[in-house]
């Protein structure tokens, strides 16, 4: 993909935007002054090594973990204490797990309908035939009243990606898709974060799949210690990187 | 190439640290929690000031007699008194000393077992297993080696608690194996003896059991012959645990990956070689915890022990507080028996949990 | 040929040989024990002039009991007798069964409390009842507790309704009016009407996906009718108070002191046992559920009730039979303070009064048996069913 192609699709509108976001496990300063800005239509992948920050700054984003200081504004609504906003958030932005968490006591279909049932008020009907629709995208729909741990890996990750479509998200997280699967399971939950990325989702994906962030991103950010240390367009991170740990870190994980 | 500069940890916020913020979050983090605080405060303060003040500020401890009591108080005096009674039953005063010496035994006995570094602890295990009861019963029963015998009768209180209970497990422990061998044995028969076998005991309460061994026993055998009372209750309360036992012995072979029965067998061990040499010392280690539950469960029941007329813990504390001369301390009686059951119970529960965690962690590697 | 002579000559080293030899000796053993015991049993009979069988059944039993279920006098006969114990079990059973789970389940989930303060006194509780016998727990509020407690005369009373004195607890019973039938109609109706309102609104949502406030209404309904019906027909039924004449209480339901002791232990006891269960229950959900219903924006009373119940009651029912199974099997521990159950009225009164040990045991492990299969039976189906499928 050429330069233009990358940033093809990339509105003005400023879907995220986190200002000197810091947080706290207890005594433990996890993120320190992130600041970040997401636009519509971007794709922006995180990495950096284990206990960075890298999950807490998306999982910031849905409210999964509390910020203690500095603000962070999702498609125009300020995260705070307000409940209602933190629900409205959560409508808007889809979230996929490392271990997938699909609910194992609802068939395929049950846990793609649930959400758009009880959060969007759709009809039954209505949210069968968008869940079957995304089913279709993630090329799983014959398995749809089947149960979660009928599945195997790769399978359910996809599941776990179309229930997060049925809620039409403007924003996906991504939270280390991939590190939880067999290998062989890799590439086909890949090849649908690549689908979706060019149909103009605003991504926002922790992974260690460099070639995923080369061919998809367009923006990768390192992280090391609660801080962005680097952050630029992939051909620039991954072939002339300006920071020493950014570097390093490269070094360790393309061999 | 530039270097990135780290900037420092700083200390979290003032409102998220401290014991302000960790009352907020854990007392009064919204409304709701505000008032079940405030309810769960006025609960405390209903019962423990009371509790307090009649247990320890109201309380009598000094005095040999009734009459030392001041009303109001928990009169401690009484179990000052009884207290002989509350540990060695009926067992003659100036004999026990004998009891004292097998308790001491069976704890410097059972120490070596917890030190990690002994070195060939299965066999010590099975030596003291053999030695010690032997041992036990020639000090408690007497009779032989000069000592002076003492009749089952006689025994009582905590004495003959922990006797009960120890004996049961103790005995409850190989019948219950053998049984759990048998429930997963490739032949029809034995599995159906051992699984009939199994939920008969488990079907029944403990108190029909004790009914049956201490009428039905006596039919059962042969004219003329007879056992004692507290042997009859023992055999009720073995045949019974060993039903429990075998369930957790069960669940333990089960645990057992199917791996290591096909390399048993791969290396020509026969079926007994194979699980005692492979499969059951792994199991047991495993279901260790689940032993120390059963006997919690066991200890608690040997209380029912009274219904057939036993003088155990529990009943000696019974009959001290129908006592004419004490009459009106059954709280103080049940509160005191209450502590010590509770104390037995509470620290073998956070011993097996202690060791359940233990294997937990050993096994997720 | 060379094979059948391998074989015929260390038949001892068959595998399959010495698998059927060892059942059939395995079957003898049992057998020639069982026999042993059969024929010493007899010999010990005849001796004492004990002649076995349950003729004894009709006979008259001659003696009282203290709380009966069904109409009971002294000149009925043992059979009926064994009846009243039986209903004196299964009363004790099944309310204590309610007690526990409720007092269980509140306490099960005060431990998971994010308040630190009911957390801690609901880990106390658990862990202080569950390490005392239960027979001391029965005896303590027996001979402690309601020893204490004042003669009729001078009653704890309260709200002049309820009272409770040495001979038991007397509470207000009510008694059927004119105004029972259409007032009973009327719960029906009710009843019905929120069922098929339930109905209506699970259809109305997979149509429109509009919701409906359901439990209000059922609640409004419940009440509103059977109100209404009262209100035009007059009283269903009316209560009669205890009341205090000459040296005892009449009128209204007693609970007798037995009754009460045991019910309270027997609640107390097993409910920290259930509140265990309860809490690993809810804990066996993994705190991933949680967050993937977050994230997906469900409320959290609906996270509860779609995603984290249905999962944690898959865990906790098969435990908690057990604990019902456990609790009906310790109701027998009446015998200690003599409410007469099954156990303490025929395997202890009737036992000592015609002899019939082997009689009246079996027939009380008998009840428990088919008790205790029937649940593990009925148990077995349900996890069968509600196994999650995995591959």
């Amino acid at each position: 993909m050429s330069e233009n192609a990358k940033s093809l699709g990339i509105g003005d509108k400023i879907m995220i935007q986190m200002q000197d976001v810091n947080k706290w496990y207890g005594q433990f300063h996890v993120l320190k002054d992130i600041n970040l800005t997401v636009r519509q239509g971007e794709r922006i992948v995180l990495c950096g090594p284990s206990g960075s920050g890298k999950s807490t700054t998306i999982r910031c984003i849905n409210r999964l973990e509390e910020h203690q200081k500095g603000n962070i504004v999702v498609d125009d609504v300020e995260l705070n204490g307000d409940l209602k906003n933190i629900e409205a958030i959560r409508r808007e932005v889809g979230m996929v797990f490392q271990h997938f968490n699909l609910f194992p006591h609802l068939t395929v279909l049950e846990n793609c309908t649930l959400a758009p049932i009880w959060v969007r008020k759709l009809p039954k009907k209505e949210a069968e035939e968008v869940a079957m629709h995304y089913l279709k995208r993630v090329r799983i729909p014959d398995q749809a009243h089947k149960y979660p741990g009928q599945l195997s890996g790769g399978q359910q990750q996809r599941v776990a990606i179309a229930r997060a479509l049925c809620m039409k998200p403007k924003i996906m997280l991504f939270d280390e898709p991939t590190s939880a699967l067999d290998p062989e399971m890799v590439k086909e939950v890949l090849d649908t974060m690549i689908g979706l990325a060019q149909d103009g989702m605003t991504m926002l994906c922790v992974t260690h799949e460099m070639g995923f962030a080369r061919t998809v991103a367009n923006r990768v950010i390192f992280m090391d210690k609660g801080e962005i240390v680097e952050q630029a367009p992939p051909d620039q991170f991954f072939d002339n990187p300006q920071n020493e740990r950014t570097k390093l870190f490269l070094g360790q994980i393309l061999h | 190439m530039s270097t990135h500069t780290f900037k420092p940890d700083l200390p979290p916020p003032n409102r998220s640290i401290g014991a302000w913020a960790w009352m907020r979050a854990n007392l009064f983090s919204s409304v709701f929690n505000t008032l079940l605080t405030l309810l769960a405060l006025y609960l405390v303060w209903l019962l423990v000031p009371p509790m307090i003040k009649w247990a320890f500020l109201d309380a009598t401890f000094r005095g040999t007699e009734r009459s030392d009591c001041t009303p109001g108080g928990a009169c401690w005096v009484f179990i000052k008194m009884r207290f002989g009674q509350f540990m060695y039953g009926f067992y003659p005063p100036e004999l026990r000393w004998r009891v004292d010496l097998t308790l001491l035994l069976a704890i410097v006995g059972t120490v070596p077992l917890f030190i990690k570094a002994m070195p060939r602890k299965a066999i010590y295990g099975i030596a003291f297993l053999i030695i010690y009861p032997v041992v036990a019963w020639v000090l408690l029963h007497g009779g032989v080696l000069g000592l002076d015998a003492v009749p089952t009768s006689r025994w009582g209180g905590l004495t003959l608690t922990l006797v009960i209970a120890s004996v049961g497990i103790a005995g409850a422990l190989p019948l219950g194996i053998f049984l759990a061998l048998g429930r997963r044995s490739e032949m029809p028969a034995v599995r159906v003896l051992c699984v009939t076998f199994i939920e008969f005991w488990r079907g029944i309460p403990l108190i029909t059991v004790l009914f049956m061994s201490s009428v039905m026993l006596p039919l059962f055998l042969p004219e003329g012959m007879s056992f004692d009372k507290l042997l009859r209750a023992l055999i009720g309360v073995i045949l019974f645990q060993s039903a429990y036992i075998a369930e957790v012995v069960r669940g333990g072979l089960q645990a057992i990956p199917k791996g290591q029965y096909e390399a048993a067998s791969a290396m020509g061990l026969g079926y007994w070689r194979a699980m005692g040499l492979v499969i059951l010392p792994q199991a047991l280690k495993l279901v260790i915890p689940g032993i120390v539950n059963t006997f919690i469960a066991l200890f608690k029941d040997t209380s029912l022990v009274i219904i057939i007329g036993l003088f155990d813990l529990l009943n000696s504390l019974h009959q001290a507080t129908v006592d004419p001369v004490w009459l009106g301390m059954s709280t103080e009686g049940y509160v005191f028996g209450a502590l010590i059951y509770w104390a037995f119970c509470f620290g073998m529960s956070q011993y097996s949990q202690r060791l359940e965690r233990r294997l937990d962690t050993s096994h997720r590697s | 040929m060379s094979k059948s002579i391998g074989t015929s000559g260390s038949l001892i080293n068959d595998p399959r040989a010495r698998a059927w030899a060892f059942q059939i000796l395995a079957i003898v053993v049992v057998a020639a024990l069982g026999w042993y015991l059969f024929n010493n049993t007899q010999t010990n009979l005849e001796h004492r002039g004990i002649t076995s069988g349950f003729a004894f059944l009709e006979h008259s039993a001659g003696f009282g009991v203290s709380q009966s279920l069904i109409d009971y006098n002294e000149s009925d006969s043992y059979g009926r007798l064994f009846l009243v114990g039986l209903a004196n079990t299964l009363l004790v059973s099944i309310l204590g069964i309610i007690l526990a789970t409720v007092l269980g389940f509140v306490i099960g989930i005060a431990r998971l409390s994010p308040n630190w303060l009911v957390r801690k006194l609901s880990a106390i509780y658990i862990e202080t009842f569950r390490n005392i016998p239960p027979l001391l727990q029965i005896f303590f509020w027996y001979f402690a507790v309601l020893r204490l407690v004042p003669g009729p005369r001078q009653s704890l009373s309260f709200f002049d309704a309820l009272f409770l004195n040495n001979r038991g607890l007397y509470v207000p019973a009510p008694v059927s009016a004119d105004g029972i039938v259409p007032f009973l109609v009327a719960v029906v109706l009710a009843v019905v009407a929120s069922i098929i309102l339930a109905r209506w609104v699970k259809v109305r949502r997979d149509k429109t996906g509009r919701g409906f406030p359901l439990l209000l209404t059922s609640i409004v309904l419940l009440i509103a009718l059977p109100g209404l019906a009262a209100l035009i027909f007059g009283a269903p039924f009316h209560w009669t108070v205890p009341e205090l004449k000459g040296f005892n209480f009449q009128g209204g339901w007693v609970v007798i002191p037995e009754l009460f002791a045991l019910l309270v232990a027997l609640s107390v006891y097993t409910a920290a046992f259930i509140a265990e269960t309860v809490r690993s229950g809810i804990q066996s959900v993994s705190h991933g559920q949680t967050e993937a219903a977050n994230s997906l924006g469900l409320k959290p009373s609906r996270t509860l009730r779609m995603v984290i119940i249905p999962q944690s009651m898959r865990v906790i029912i098969p435990p908690l039979t057990s604990q019902y199974l456990n609790l009906t099997k310790n109701s027998s521990l009446a015998a200690g303070i003599g409410y007469p159950d099954m156990v303490s009225l025929f395997a202890g009164t009737v036992l000592n009064q015609t002899g019939q040990a082997i009689e009246t045991i079996a027939i009380t492990m008998s009840v428990y048996l088919v008790i205790s299969l029937s649940i593990s039976l009925l148990m077995n189906v349900y996890n069968k069913r509600m196994a999650l499928r995995e591959r």
